[in-house]
Formats: C-alpha cells, structure tokens, sequence
C-alpha cells in the first residue's frame, strides 16, 4: 500500500494551499475532502480582500496573502477572479470616526497603509458613496476575490502538482501509529507519515481523532448578491466597525456581507437567514451606497466561518503527536489563508518559516495523548 | 428600527390556487385561523386565474369563481398581492405588499406550502428570443389579460396544455399555424381509457381538438422544435420529426413564419419552500422532477410543514383540490382541532374521490413528463442558464473539469446563479450532468435560497433612521 508523506484532510483555501505547496516542495500529497473543493467557507465567503478588517496582528500575514492573491495567475496558476481596488471603511457619526480613527491608527502602526480621509474625499475616490459619509479611513491595498471559482482554480492547481485529490472522500477518524497515521475512509485505510487537519470549523472533531480538544466557535455569516446592475461602485466599501462589506463585481452583481449572524452550526450549515437582519444589512449597505436601492436581491445564504477563544489562528504541529499538523481558523481567513497555509508547508518541508506560526499550545484545554 | 407588520394565526397557507384554497377553506371550517397568502391580485392560482378583464373570461373561471366566493366569506384573512421572500425555520413568512409597498410578517407554526409548478422549456437554438413564450405565460396572457402574443402563432410542445392554448389562440382570432406535439397520435389513442374516466375533462379536450379541426389547424404529430430564427426577435420556427424518445428523427424540416412561439414541454414541482426549509426531497420523474416526500396527506418531513398540490408533484388541479382538503384538514388534527375519529372519516372520503382521480391525472402527467434523449439532443451553443447565458457546452466543459453535482458546476459556471435561481434551468441542468455522471439523485438539486422571490432592496428600506439599524458589536480588532 502506498503510504503518503501528507494526508491533508479538509479541502479549503488552507488545506488546498498547504497541499499545493507541499507537492511543489517533493512531498507526495494526498488531499482528502469529504465534498467537493472549497464548497464551505472558502467558497461561499465575501470574497473581500481587505486590510480594514484584519485584526491587528495577523497585518503582516495579511498584507502577504494580499499580494499572494493579486498574483494568483502566477503561483496559483488560475484565475480566481482577483481584482485589487481601493477600500473605503466608512464612518456615519461622531461615535464612528472616534472609533474608526483608533482602529485605523492601530492598524496602520501594524502595517496597513491606512489614512483618514474627509467625506469629500472618500466622495471622490467611490463617486457612488453617501452624503452622509463624515469620514473613512483609504487603504489602496484592499479588493475582493470572486470566492466561488476558488475551488476550479484549485482544483486545477492541485491536479497539475500531482497532489491526489479525493473529492467526496469523508474522512472517518485518523489513528497514530507511531511511524505515521492511518485515515479511515470509506474506500479504505490511508497510510501517511504526516497529516496536516485543515478542515475550519470542522477542526475541532478533526482533532479529536487525536485525543486533542481544542474549541472552535462557529460563526455563521449571512450575505446577500443583487442582481446584475450598471456600475454603481468601484471600491470596496466597509463600515468602522468591521461590519459591513460591499462591492460590487465586474459582471454587475453586489455582493453585502459583514458578518450579520444567521442560524447554523458545523453538523447542520448555515440553515437560516434571519430576515430582520437580512433587511439591517440591506440597510446599511444601500445607507452607504444610495443606488444601491435600485437594484433586486437575487440570492442570499449563510456561510461558517471558525473562530477560537482568542480569535487568532490554529497553524503549527500538534502538541505530542509527531507529525500532526492543523491549520485555519484565521479570523478573515479567505483573505490570510493562502500564505498562513504557505508558512505551514514551509514548515513540513522542513524550512524554516519567514514569519511565525500559531502553535495551538495556548488554546488546549486538556491536552492528552491519543 | 421600522419592522413588519406581524399577523399571527393557526395556519399560513403559501399559494392561493386549488390546492392552497382547498387546504385553507377545509382548515378554517375545522376551527383554525388561517392566512391564506399568493402572488397575484386574488385567488385561483395558474388553472383558475381570475380574469383581469371580463372580455377575457373562459369557461375554466368558474371553479374558480365558486373558490375566490367561498374563500371571501370564510374569515380566512385573504392577503393577496403579498411577494413573499423569507421563509424560516419556525415557519415564519416575510413579505412585501405590492400595492402599499409595506413589509409584513405572518408567524402561524404551521405552513401548508401549495405553491404550484414552473413550466418547463427544453432550450433550442433561438429559443431566448423576443416572441418565443411558455404554454402557462400564453395560458396568462389570455385567460387573464385577453392579450394573444402574436398575430401568427406556432404552438409546440408536449401535453394537453398545446391544445388548450391552440385552441384559446385560435379562438381569440389568432392565426395558429400549427401544433408540434412530442407524442404521436398513438400515444393520446393510449391514453384514452384513462382519459375516459373524467369525460368532463375528456370533453373539454375533444371540444379543443374540434375547435382546432374547425379552424383548419394542422397538428404535428411526433414532431419537435429544430430551432426558432429571427435577428431581434422571431421570424420562423421550424420543426422535424422526432423518435419515441424525443431525440431528432430522419425526416424532413417544416419552417413556419410566425411572430410568436407558444411552447412548452411540461411542468417542474416549485418545491422552493420545502427545499429551502431542508424537507427530504426524492426524484419522481413522473411528477415532474424533485418532489418533497409527504404522507398522503401532504405531511412533510418537518414538523408542521405540509406540500399539497402542483409544487408537491404534479397530478393537476382535481387531485390538487382534493390534496389541498387533505392536508388543512390534517393541519387541524395535528393542531388537536379535529377529532381523529372525524379526520380518519374525511381522510377515507378524500382517498376514495382521489382513487378516481388518479388514473386521469397519471396519464396526463406521463403526457408532460421529461424526454431525457430531447435533453441530451440539446446543441452545444444552445443557452441553457437564460439569466446567465450559460450554453450547454460549457456545462459539459464544467463536467470534464470535475463538478460532480449541479452546485459544483454552478460555481464553475454560474448556471443557476441568476435571478431565476435556476427555476428555469435547474431541471435541464441536472439531467444534463445526470447523463454524465451517474443519476438525478447523485447530481442533486440547485440549492434553494431566499429571496423566495426576487426583491427590490428599495422594498426592505421603509422609514428607517441609520441610528436604527441594529448594527452588531464590533468584531474583534
């Protein structure tokens, strides 16, 4: 039997990323998905590729990935739909610029190249923006991803790397045997000498396989798609306190996102958009972009994203397990995946990292051997 | 912030025609308060639509008319005009008000879902031109508004809706230059022992085909659409022959000079409501495609959720009726309103007039039912996703590049994406990737979404203060 040197279970933008690389940098990669490629939050996101929503200390991360993303064709060698504009965050009232200004000013001080600007000006970098924008914070490095071609690109990619890519291949339970892993599947017993368990939300039953608890929270954000309209926006358009974004796409759809909580958890999905706050984005966003108002909403749905206790990443090996790795649950994560998901495979090259990982010591609860 | 206005009752019934008329009236006269809740100006649904101008009154209205009277003298509250957008898991239905433009909200706990059906087109080279409408879209146009849609008219297709609309079209002084029908005479020959057991129905149809016969009208037999042709809109259509499969058969072509296009090949369940709500779905080709699966007395696989008629599977608008009784009636035992006793005596008298019934209804939803060889026959270049321009060959290249299931190669493709949410495309999408990959069930369903209906954003805004929007905590810095 062919025993793998990664078994990668979890088919998103991290799982998908580390695999690629992996392949590139020799290893014999095997990627196991229970569906098809980034059919979960990776391809069901916003697709923003914003600063101004970043968390402070992942900037470096980020701003990384932003240039990973712009130069997709390049290393990813497909398209993704990547168009890289200004970003407006947007603030209505006094309480807002107080607030935008301190979240701008600690963003910046982490390397986002972030200024204030009056609302006349942020008028005249989105001609399509409110009168009653009082101010935003500009930031040129910001743009939007068309997340639902994320999966054929990587599809793509991986196929071209030589990774085997087992698609609709649930993954039952993973036991250590002491010279590698073992993976249940239903086609079979996998052998691997190292696993990488990239699977979101879903990281947290992933990991206990291993004996290890580790909490993830799941958030289920609710987004909404117009119809196709004449350009009415150019930028990507979000609010100061991170819970809005808007953009709209080159073939005419507007998509509004923020974070808005809809109904789900990991075993059911987003199953529910609550309508209230359906209609407090719809509002907030046509707040933001009058014209907007004109245009129908043609499908909304809900997505998972993974969150740990402190809101920052799970990227680094698996305490007391030899040759386990786990990697996602970064807070933004389709925008900062791609090169977290890089250092990991640096890592299981046997390079040394250009930036740190987030070894997940800090989140166990108990941690026990399996 | 400016929220809905809220009714509160017993039972929503979403879909006014004869089955959620029926489901509404038999759970109102059980003891229930019931809203019964549709698109359109009043009740009737696609079968028993209520003519907006009295010149364009057909002998079908009167079914109707006995409802639509019914129905406002029952207590029900009627809420008519209402597009509905949201429908949630404790039931909950949002909607918008079309003539005060307000935002309502009806919670109710139980749902009868009577939604009706789409038709259904198999895309042809030219069948998105100006000029070229649907068999229920010509049905409307005629019955409700008097309106023909062209002067020199071909009608084709499949089942018993070509000679109705044939012989509307024909009535109302329109030039039809013909009937294209899939099914060969031997076919309705076949079929008339079961046809005879509803010789109301049988009647209607023979008056149609005089009617036809009449005004010189050829009909085609086993003969399909080749392609519609025109340079901004349609000029000629042109049909050839066709196998007992529905794929092109040898023989020769017949162009038409026409200015409109009627055809139709069937009906697809509007199973949005229990599909959106997660209810278990099975494929019934029989019935038109995805079905919920329900008891027979329209009980779905969520508590309180029942589906009764077209949109549960089409079997018409007698057995709808009849259905649609069924499920209000079992709405109000399960609500402890209707002794079971009572129930199980109703329950047996509707099942016997449904046994009557059937026989009919099967026949004429085995005249409408998908010809898979038609489908795969579909040209490369034929658009097949009409919101998004999707042509049948880029769905094959989305197949060979991986999508395993109609979701996959939505995003692979954007076939679905649109407006429609793949209400037209959806069944033809599915068999197309069916015939690839294995089966219907493997490849699966678009998954449904709100809106139930697309909507204006300008009809969520209402009287809001940007202080209002109930704007969360701020994430994480």
């Amino acid at each position: 039997m062919t025993v793998h040197d990664l078994a990668v279970v979890g088919g998103g933008v991290h799982g998908a990323t580390a695999a690629l690389f992996a392949a590139r940098g020799g290893m014999d990669v095997a990627l196991f998905e229970r569906g098809a490629l980034c059919r979960e939050a990776s391809g069901v996101n916003a697709g923003t590729l914003t600063m101004q929503m970043t968390r402070t200390a992942l900037m470096p991360y980020a701003l990384r990935a932003h240039a990973m993303w712009a130069s997709a064709r390049d290393w990813l060698g497909h398209d993704v739909g990547v168009v890289v504009c200004d970003g407006l965050s947007l603030a209505f009232t006094p309480a807002e610029e107080e607030l935008l200004a301190y979240r701008a000013g600690k963003r910046r001080e982490a390397g986002a190249p972030i200024t204030l600007v009056s609302g006349a000006q942020a008028r005249r970098i989105e001609p399509g923006l409110s009168e009653a924008v009082r101010s935003a914070g500009h930031c040129r490095v910001d743009g939007y991803a068309n997340a639902y071609l994320t999966g054929l690109a990587y599809r793509r990619a991986l196929i071209e790397a030589g990774v085997a890519l087992r698609e609709n291949t649930p993954v039952g339970g993973v036991t250590p045997t002491g010279a590698g892993f073992e993976l249940e599947t239903a086609s079979g017993t996998v052998r691997a000498r190292r696993i990488l368990l990239a699977g979101g939300v879903w990281i947290e039953p992933m990991l206990a396989w291993l004996g290890v608890h580790l909490p993830i929270k799941t958030l289920v954000n609710q987004l909404v798609v117009s119809e196709r309209v004449a350009p009415i926006m150019r930028t990507v358009v979000g609010i100061a306190n991170g819970l809005l974004s808007l953009k709209q796409y080159p073939h005419g759809t507007v998509v509004i996102g923020g974070g808005w909580q809809g109904v789900g958890d990991r075993e059911r999905g987003g199953v529910e958009l609550l309508p209230d706050r359906v209609v407090g984005n719809v509002r907030l966003a046509c707040h933001a972009i009058p014209a907007l108002r004109a245009a129908r909403m043609a499908r909304a749905w809900a997505g998972l994203e993974a969150e740990t206790a402190d809101a920052l990443p799970v990227a680094g090996p698996v305490p007391g397990i030899e040759g386990a790795f786990v990697c996602g649950s970064v807070h933004s994560g389709y925008t900062s995946g791609p090169y977290i998901a890089r250092l990991l495979a640096e890592r299981l090259l046997g390079r040394e990292p250009d930036l740190p990982l987030f070894p997940i010591d800090r989140l166990l609860a108990r941690p026990e051997a399996a | 912030m400016s929220g809905p206005i809220r009714h509160a009752v017993d039972l929503a019934v979403l879909g006014a025609g004869p089955a959620g008329g029926a489901a509404a009236l038999a759970a109102s006269r059980a003891g229930l308060s019931v809203a019964l809740i549709d698109e359109n100006p009043d009740a009737g649904g696609q079968v028993w639509r209520k003519p907006v101008r009295p010149a364009a009154r057909a002998a079908t209205a009167e079914p109707g008319d006995a409802l639509r009277a019914d129905l406002a003298a029952s207590g029900i509250t009627l809420l008519y005009g209402r597009t509905v957008w949201s429908v949630g898991a404790s039931l909950d239905l949002d909607m918008i008000d079309a003539e005060s433009g307000r935002w309502e909200r009806v919670s109710a706990g139980r749902l009868v879902a009577a939604g009706g059906a789409h038709e259904r087109v198999v895309p042809f080279p030219g069948w998105t031109l100006p000029g070229v409408v649907g068999l229920a879209g010509a049905t409307i146009l005629l019955k409700s508004h008097g309106i023909a849609p062209g002067r020199r008219v071909l009608v084709a297709g499949c089942g018993p809706l070509l000679f109705a609309v044939a012989a509307g079209l024909a009535g109302a002084g329109v030039e039809v230059v013909g009937v294209a029908d899939l099914a060969a005479r031997s076919d309705w020959l076949r079929a008339l022992p079961d046809l005879l057991t509803r010789p109301g129905l049988l009647g209607q149809g023979a008056c149609w085909m005089t009617s036809l016969k009449a005004a010189g009208i050829p009909i085609f037999f086993r003969q399909a659409l080749r392609r519609a042709e025109g340079a901004t809109e349609i000029a000629r259509a042109v049909i050839g022959p066709v196998d007992a499969h529905g794929a092109p058969a040898p023989g020769p072509e017949r162009t038409f000079a026409v200015d409109a296009l009627c055809v139709g090949h069937g009906l697809v369940p509007g199973s949005d409501v229990t599909r959106l709500l997660r209810a278990p779905h099975r494929f019934d080709p029989l019935r038109g495609g995805l079905v919920p699966v329900t008891d027979e007395a329209g009980r779905t696989g969520i508590s309180g959720l029942y589906a009764v008629g077209d949109g549960a599977g089409l079997r018409g608008a007698a057995m709808a009726a009849l259905g649609g009784e069924l499920a209000g009636l079992a709405a109000a035992a399960d609500a402890g309103r209707l002794a079971p006793d009572a129930f199980a005596r109703e329950a047996e008298r509707l099942r016997r007039a449904m046994a009557r019934e059937r026989p009919f209804s099967d026949r004429m939803a085995g005249m409408m039912r998908l010809r898979p060889a038609q489908v795969q026959a579909i040209a490369p270049e034929t658009v097949v996703c009409r919101c998004e321009d999707v042509t049948r060959a880029e769905i094959d290249a989305a197949c060979a590049a991986g999508a395993r299931d109609v979701n996959q190669m939505k995003q692979f493709t954007r076939c679905g994406m649109g407006p429609c949410q793949g209400r037209l495309c959806g069944d033809v999408a599915a068999e197309l990737l069916a015939a690839r990959v294995g089966t219907r069930e493997a490849v699966g369903a678009f998954t449904a979404r709100p809106p139930l209906r697309p909507i204006g954003f300008d009809e969520l805004m209402g009287d809001f203060d940007y202080a209002d929007i109930p704007i969360p905590e701020p994430a994480p810095l």
